[in-house]
Parts: structure tokens; sequence; C-alpha cells
């Protein structure tokens, strides 16, 4: 089934399909990306029906004409293998007489190497490869890791944002009320002024410069004047100020109400998406937890979602009212008397301008400040930890210097901020002062050549006083609005992963299991490391296999395949003969009973704990599984029996009796396939043997895999199974083994004479 | 270990221990009685353990024994399980920790140190257990019956 491969690199694309012969077809490509001096330069390998071609990017860039092409008959090269060292590849094609050509690659293109030369061995054994794509029906492929993600992520929270459009709907109408309530009092200031106080202050001075007439008269006039406009004169000035009190009055009930449903949306929406962040987390595959520090991860779901909630609550809304304000303002000014109104907006975008730079300058400053804070706290997490060592090797003055030296440039970087912090807010005062100034000059001239009265300038000023504050709060939205932003950056990491082992698209029911393990082929690697290569394993239902090996040897890594923490990179897993990809990932692990190194209790009572895996266990059901992981007379001399609060916080018990608990966990869950990570390895002899009885009942009639440093721990393995550097490297019985002086018999007499030692 | 309960004999000797003989005919001296589930089921799941603690004895249902029996296990239960119920918090001193508690008891007043809000813990639903600086242990089986001051106290603490 020869096809061609459809992303040939578009640079290369015209110059190798010209190299074609007619009929030829292409069926892989490489491109490595270092020439033979490791200078970065693209070039290509292709790899045809019957050639294997290769071209080196010359000085007109890959793909350019003048390239010259070498090329191999398939049938002439010997072999190609690829191998990394330390992060560099070489692609090496082996002839009859030795190395042919090589090509380097960096670390990143590894995989792609490797996959090319699986595509040449499948052509050359005339088989057709099968591509990820294009594995049997039902498997997913595995993904590709998530590009990074741009700085817009706010937006992205819309998503989260959509369950609750009401509520926010509802918010912003209210956000509206509230501002323009807030914009009516100094609107009522101008009839106040302009109808009421100047005439009346005008005919008061009328009556007061009258020349000739006696002071008695005048008297006589005033007190007309009041009789006459009094009843005006109240009932306006009780209509103004009536509506700049009843402004107020709704300006803070609105902006009351807006406040408990911004706060409602905003808690809602951190709410579904700590939910959200927590369920997908869980879902990752246990490779993205081995990556990422689970201090990160949690400040990922608490702090990070906090800060966003606080975003969306406060300085969102504020950001939104401020806007809504300055426009509202503006456009009250302008209708007012555009000229004046520009005048007193002139300045306004360089101010704005200003305050944003000098933020600017804040901001770094903040973020030196909390850098240097971070390396402050580190000092502490890193001695109070380890304070054994610190006191025994008696480095505390040293570890004192250490802090203090770090407590110095918290204080230089905060004196620092301190300094442009103290210039800032006079600034802004300064600024406030500046546009008054502004206002009154053109406001002057304006009455004087007759444009406007003398309310509106009293307008003009109450307005524009609150129009720098605002600029100061605007200029804080841009930082709060970075870190908001850089938050939910970090939440869509989590939520942007795709689980690298993905659910089947046509899963297969593993009911019910008989526990016959198969792998075929397998390889994994970790990064470009190969850790396992090429392994092939057959396990009968309820036969123990003991793994054996040096560390690194790919133990775990086999057992984590086998659990579907990972999933292959080559081969297959199968169960049953059902490649384990095709079972839904929950369903299938329900038939897998783990006991660990070192077992996990959550907080919570022994009863929960040993019920971890199957909630709706009876009493009845519990106590059974405790007594046959020798757990039950311990957990009876706790104070509060099976009722005992464990885990952190709780009541401390020892190794062994942990492991028995987690041992009955997985008695429960009655596994038809048991996996022990060095269930024992990690208590002493005594307790070994304690355990050990309780293995044996949880092995009966199980397939087992268990590893074990310790070998005596293994008597019982029907096989052994002796892994070194990823490799099978031999099988048997421990007689057969011991006496056939590979390396299970170094490992064995290795630990037989430091038995030895120790006993003398 | 035994199940059956028809042919055990339970009784005090002289000198005020338990004396529990199994159905094979075996005296057992000081036999303690353990509850499994003293919190979440209380009445049933009962171990009697021999005095090397070596259980002897395993009561799923306390109703299935006989009554003279039911009656000595019932009250060598209440003996060894001193836990006193809290019905009203009288006072709490301080709002740091460690803080002095005064508080009335099914069993009378009494007064102890708490060393911090660890050593309080919710149990079920509704309520609570508080254990102070000496390991002694308080239970509040349903805070909505507490007054509405002594919740509020203990609510702090949860």
């Amino acid at each position: 089934m020869p096809f061609i491969l459809p992303t040939l690199p578009d640079a290369w694309r015209r110059a190798a399909l010209a190299q074609l012969e007619a009929g030829e077809v292409i069926h892989a490509w490489f491109a490595p990306d270092l020439d033979a001096h490791l200078r970065y330069v693209e070039g290509l390998v292709l790899l045809t029906d019957r050639r294997l071609l290769s071209a080196e990017a010359t000085v007109d860039g890959p793909g350019a004409d003048g390239s010259t092409w070498r090329e191999w008959p398939v049938d002439a090269v010997g072999n190609l293998r690829a191998i990394e060292r330390n992060g560099l590849g070489t692609l090496e094609l082996l002839g009859g007489a030795g190395r042919e050509c090589f090509w380097r690659y960096t670390a990143a293109r590894a995989n792609a190497a490797h996959e090319f030369v699986r595509r040449f061995d499948a052509l050359r054994r005339g088989m057709p490869f099968k591509t990820a794509e294009e594995h049997e029906d039902g498997v997913a492929p595995a993904p590709e890791p998530s590009p990074a993600v741009s700085t817009r992520t706010l937006l992205r929270l819309s998503r989260f944002a959509r369950p609750r459009a009401r509520l926010i709907a509802l918010g912003f109408v209210l956000t509206l009320a509230t501002t323009a309530a807030g914009l009516i009092p100094p609107y009522l200031t101008v009839p106040l002024v302009d109808n009421v106080l100047t005439p009346y202050q005008s005919e008061v001075k009328a009556i007061k410069s009258q020349e000739g007439a006696s002071a008695q008269l005048k008297q006589q006039q005033l007190a007309k004047l009041k009789e006459t406009e009094g009843p005006r004169f109240a009932r306006i000035v009780a209509l103004c100020l009536g509506g700049i009190a009843a402004a107020a009055v709704a300006s803070w009930l609105f902006g009351w109400a807006q406040g408990v449903v911004m706060a409602r949306v905003s808690e809602r929406v951190a709410a579904d998406l700590r939910n959200a962040t927590y369920a997908h987390l869980l879902k990752l595959s246990l490779e993205f937890f081995g990556g990422k520090r689970t201090g990160d991860l949690i400040s990922r779901i608490s702090s990070d979602t906090d800060r966003i909630c606080n975003f969306l609550s406060d300085n969102l809304v504020d950001f939104i009212t401020d806007a809504l304000m300055i426009v509202g303002t503006a456009a009250i000014l302008v209708w007012f008397d555009p000229v004046l109104a520009a005048a007193t907006l002139l300045p306004f975008p360089l101010v704005a301008w200003l305050v944003y730079y000098v933020r600017g300058q804040l901001q770094h400053g903040f973020q030196r400040g909390g850098r240097a804070w971070a390396a402050m706290t580190n000092v502490l997490a890193d001695t109070i930890p380890g304070i054994r060592v610190v006191k025994a090797f008696a480095q505390e003055q040293r570890e004192v210097d250490r802090f203090h030296a770090a407590n110095d440039r918290v204080l230089e970087a905060n004196d620092r901020v301190n300094t442009v912090w103290a210039f800032f807010w006079p600034l802004v005062l300064l600024l406030n002062q500046a546009g008054l100034l502004m206002v009154w000059a053109f406001g002057a001239w304006r009455v004087y050549d007759f444009r406007i009265e003398a309310g509106v300038l009293v307008a003009f000023l109450l307005y524009i006083s609150r129009f720098y504050t605002r600029l100061e709060s605007m200029s804080r939205m841009f930082s709060m609005t970075q870190r908001a932003a850089a938050s939910s950056q970090r939440i869509f990491e989590i939520l942007d992963r795709v689980p690298s082992v993905p659910e089947p698209t046509q899963p297969i029911q593993p009911n019910p299991v008989r526990g016959k393990i198969e792998l075929t082929g397998v390889g994994f690697r970790y990064g470009n490391r190969p850790i396992i290569e090429n392994l092939n394993l057959s396990i009968e239902p309820g036969e123990m296999i003991g793994l054996v090996g040096p560390s690194g040897a790919g133990k775990s890594t086999l057992v984590n395949l086998v659990c579907r923490f990972y999933d292959v990179t080559e081969g297959a897993v199968s169960v049953d003969g059902v490649d384990v990809r095709r079972f839904p990932v929950a369903e299938y692990r329900r038939h897998i009973g783990v006991v660990l190194q070192d077992p996990f209790l959550f907080y919570g009572t022994i009863a929960e704990n040993i019920a971890y895996g199957r909630p709706e266990a009876t009493r009845e059901e519990i106590v059974a599984a405790a007594r046959a992981a020798r757990a039950h007379e311990f957990i009876m001399r706790l104070p509060d029996g099976y009722d005992s609060i464990v885990g952190e916080r709780g009541q401390t018990l020892s190794g062994g009796e942990r492991q028995r608990i987690s041992i009955a966990r997985a008695i429960l869950i009655d596994p038809r396939i048991l996996i022990l990570d060095e269930a024992t390895s990690s208590v002493d002899t005594e307790t070994e043997r304690e355990i050990q009885e309780a293995l044996d009942n949880l092995i009966r009639g199980r397939t087992t895999i268990a590893i074990a440093h310790r070998l005596s721990t293994l008597r019982q393995a029907d096989r052994l199974i002796v892994l070194d550097r990823g490799k099978i490297v031999e099988v048997g019985h421990h007689q057969e083994l011991v006496h056939s002086s590979g390396v299970y018999a170094r490992l064995h007499r290795a630990q037989l004479a430091m038995a030895h030692d120790m006993a003398e | 270990m035994e199940k059956t309960l028809g042919a055990i004999e339970l009784s005090h000797d002289p000198y005020g221990r338990l004396v529990l003989v199994d159905g094979g005919g075996r005296r057992h001296v000081g036999v303690e009685t353990i509850r499994a589930f003293p919190l979440s089921e209380p009445h049933r799941w009962i171990s009697i353990c021999n005095a090397e603690g070596v259980e002897v004895l395993w009561i799923e249902d306390l109703n299935s024994a006989p009554a003279a029996a039911r009656e000595l296990i019932v009250e060598d239960l209440a003996r060894r399980e001193f836990m006193p119920v809290i019905d009203k918090v009288i006072h709490v001193s301080g709002q740091s920790d460690p803080s002095q508690w005064e508080v009335q008891t099914d069993r009378g007043t009494t007064r102890f140190l708490l060393k911090g809000d660890d050593d309080v813990r919710r149990i079920g639903p509704r309520g609570a257990m508080l254990i102070d600086s000496s390991g002694m242990r308080y239970l509040v089986p349903d805070l909505r019956r507490l007054d509405a001051a002594s919740r509020r106290t203990l609510e702090r603490y949860l």
C-alpha cells in the first residue's frame, strides 16, 4: 500500500519531486537540521520505493536549485539506524563496507528520525507501515502537545461566562445605571446657578449699587425682592437639591445591587473554572504530574482562579464604570460647550500617557519586589524542611546570613518602589489641579466672551475634578489585566492539555477479565530517551511474574504501561487478546490492583481508606479485607478502630501498617491483575514477613507482576524476568537463574554477600 | 477467632476481670471489648481480645448475644470509652492557639486546653470531635442541637 506523504516540507517539495523518476513513490522523509559540522542547516532525506535520496540546504536556503543530491538504491543499504546522545542525534546509513553516510539532528527531531527508520525497516520487510493515525480501528492517536497560548486568554474566559449571561447582563445594566446616576448631580447645578443664584445675585447687586438711593430704600427694595422672588427661588433650589439627593441615593442603591450581582457572577465563574480545571487535571496522565511541582498545580487551581475572580468582580467593573464615566462626562461637556470641552479634554491623552508610563515604572518595581520576596521565602522553604541537616552540620549562622542577604534585596527593591510610589500620588493630585486650572482659565475666558454662563463653568469644574482621579484607577487596570491574563493562561495551560492516555474512539468493555497479559514489540521512550525497546512477554492468567533488574532497567515503566499510566510508543500491550488502548481507561483500571512502595493514605477514616476503590463496600467486606491483609488486629488497637482518622493530620501509622491497609484496599476491589511495585522494600525484615503473609492472600489466583529489590520476596514467583536497559535478558525460575551466572546470579550473590556482611 | 455466640460464657472473676469461656471451652482471663466502628456504628462489630491483644471473639451484632453477656459487654465498653458529650460551650479564651475551653458535658463541667483547629474534626455530616492537649476526646454528636453561641464558637474551628 504505497502512498505519498502529504506533508513534505514546503521548501523541499518542488526540488524533491523533481528528483523522482517516473512511477517512483515517496515512502518517508526526514529533515535533519544540522550539517556534519553541527551548524544549523536544513536537509532532507527521502525514502522512496526504490532509493534513498539526500540533499542539504545551500546558501540559497533549503530546496533551492543547485543542491547536490546523493542517492543509494534501497537494496544497497545495509542498515539504517538512529542514535541519540546528549540531545544530539545521528542517522546512520550502513553499507556493506561500513558507514556510508550520516546525518545529524537535534533532539527535537529524534522521534521523526526513529519514525523514518521504522518506515525504512517496514519497507525492507515489504510490509505497509502503519502510522499512529492509521492504527487499528478504535485506537485514538497519541496527541501532539498543544501550542503556546496567546495573551488574549482572558477572552477565553467567556466560555465560562456564557452560562451566567443573564446575571452578567443584569450587572452591566446596573453598572450603566450607577454611572448615569453619578453623572446627574453636577448637571443639576447648572439651573441652580444660572436660573436662580446668579440672576438673584445680580438683582441684589443692582439694588445695592443704586446711586442716590438711601440705605432705607435699598433695604425696602431687597425685602420686596425676597418676597417676589422667594417662592420661585425656593422651588427651583428644592427641585435641584432634591434631584441631586435622589441621584446620590439612586447611585448608592444601584452600586450596591451591582456589587452584589457582579460578586455573585465572578464567584460562580471562578468556581466553575476551579471545578473544570480540577476535573481536567485528574484526567491527565501521570506523565504530566511527573513534570510539575505539586505547589505549582495547587496554586493554579486556588490562587490563579481567585485572582481571576477578583479581576472580574472588582477591576473589570471598575474599569467599565470608569470608561463609561469618562465617555459620559465628555459627551455632556461637549453638549454644554464644545470649545471649552475641547480645551478641557485636550491634555487628557497626554496625562493618560504620563500616568500609564509612571504606572509601568511602578509595575517593574513591584515585579522586582515580588521576585525578591519569592527568593526570600525560598530560603525559608529550603532551610526549614532541611533543618536537621543544617543543625547536624552546624550551619545555622550561614543560613541566617543567607536569609539576611535575601531580606536585604527585598528592602532594596521595596525602597525603590516606594520612592516612585511616593511620587505617584502627589503627581495625580497635581495633574488634577492643573486640569482644574485649565478649566478655570478657559471657562473665565468663555464667560468673558459671553459664550457661557457661570453655571456651566461650575458644572465643568465638578465634572473635571472626577476625571483625573479616574485615570489613576484606569491605569491600575492595565497591570491587573496583565496579571489576570497570566493567571488565566496558567489555567488554560492545564485545560488545553490533552490527556496523553486518550480514551478510545470505539471502546470495548473489559468484562470479564481473565488476566492474560501480552506485550508484543513494546517500546517506550520518555522524551527522546528510550526506556524500553522491543519487549515481548506473555503472562498467563493467574501467573505470578517477578521483575528483577538494576535501577533504571525499566521495571516500573513496564508496570506503568500495563496499568496504562503511560501508553506505549511502539508495539502493543494487550489483555485477553485486546489492545488495552481499546478499553475505557477507568473501566480497565478497575480490574487492576496496585500496591506501591510507599502507600498513600488519604485524610479520612481507615474504613474509608480501605474502601477507596469501592466506596459502596459493606462493613463486613471491609473487615474481611482487613483480616486478609493482616491489618485487622492493629486497626482494633487504634483508639477509634476502623473509624480512626489517618492521612495528613491523622493518626500516624508505621510503614508496614500503611502497607497492609493498601493491601486490604487491593483485596477489596478483587482485581484480576495485580501489580506489586516494591511493596515490601520500605519496611524491615520482620514487618516484611507479616506483609508477605498478607500479600500471599492477595496474590492467590490473580495475574501478578511483582517488582522487588529483595530477591527473597519473589520466592513464590512462577517466573522471574530479568530486565536490563529496557530489555529482557533472562527468564526462568530462581534455581535456574542462580546457576546460569547471568545478571540475576550476580544480583543474588551481591545480596547474599550483603546479608552475610550484616550478619557478621 | 470465634464467630458463634451461642456457646460463649462471659463473667467477672473476683478481681473484676472479664473472663470469657469460648465455644471450645477455653478460658480467657482479662479479655477486653473493642468497638470496630465506635463512631459510625457503635452498636455492631465488636471484638473481644485476650490480654495479649489477640482477637478471640468477633461479634457482628450485639443483639445476637445472650442477654447476660450483652449486658457485661455494654458495661465494659462504657467503662473503657470515656468520651464526654459536649452540651454547651461556656467559654473559650482568646482568639489565638492554644485556647482554653470551658464546656458543659453530659458528665459535668470541665476545662481543657485545645492546641489548635487541627484538633477539632468533623464526624459525619453534622457531628464534631475535639481532642484536647492530653489526648482526651469530647464528642458533639450534632452541631444543630447546640445553642447558637456554642455552635458559632465551634464553627470557627471547623
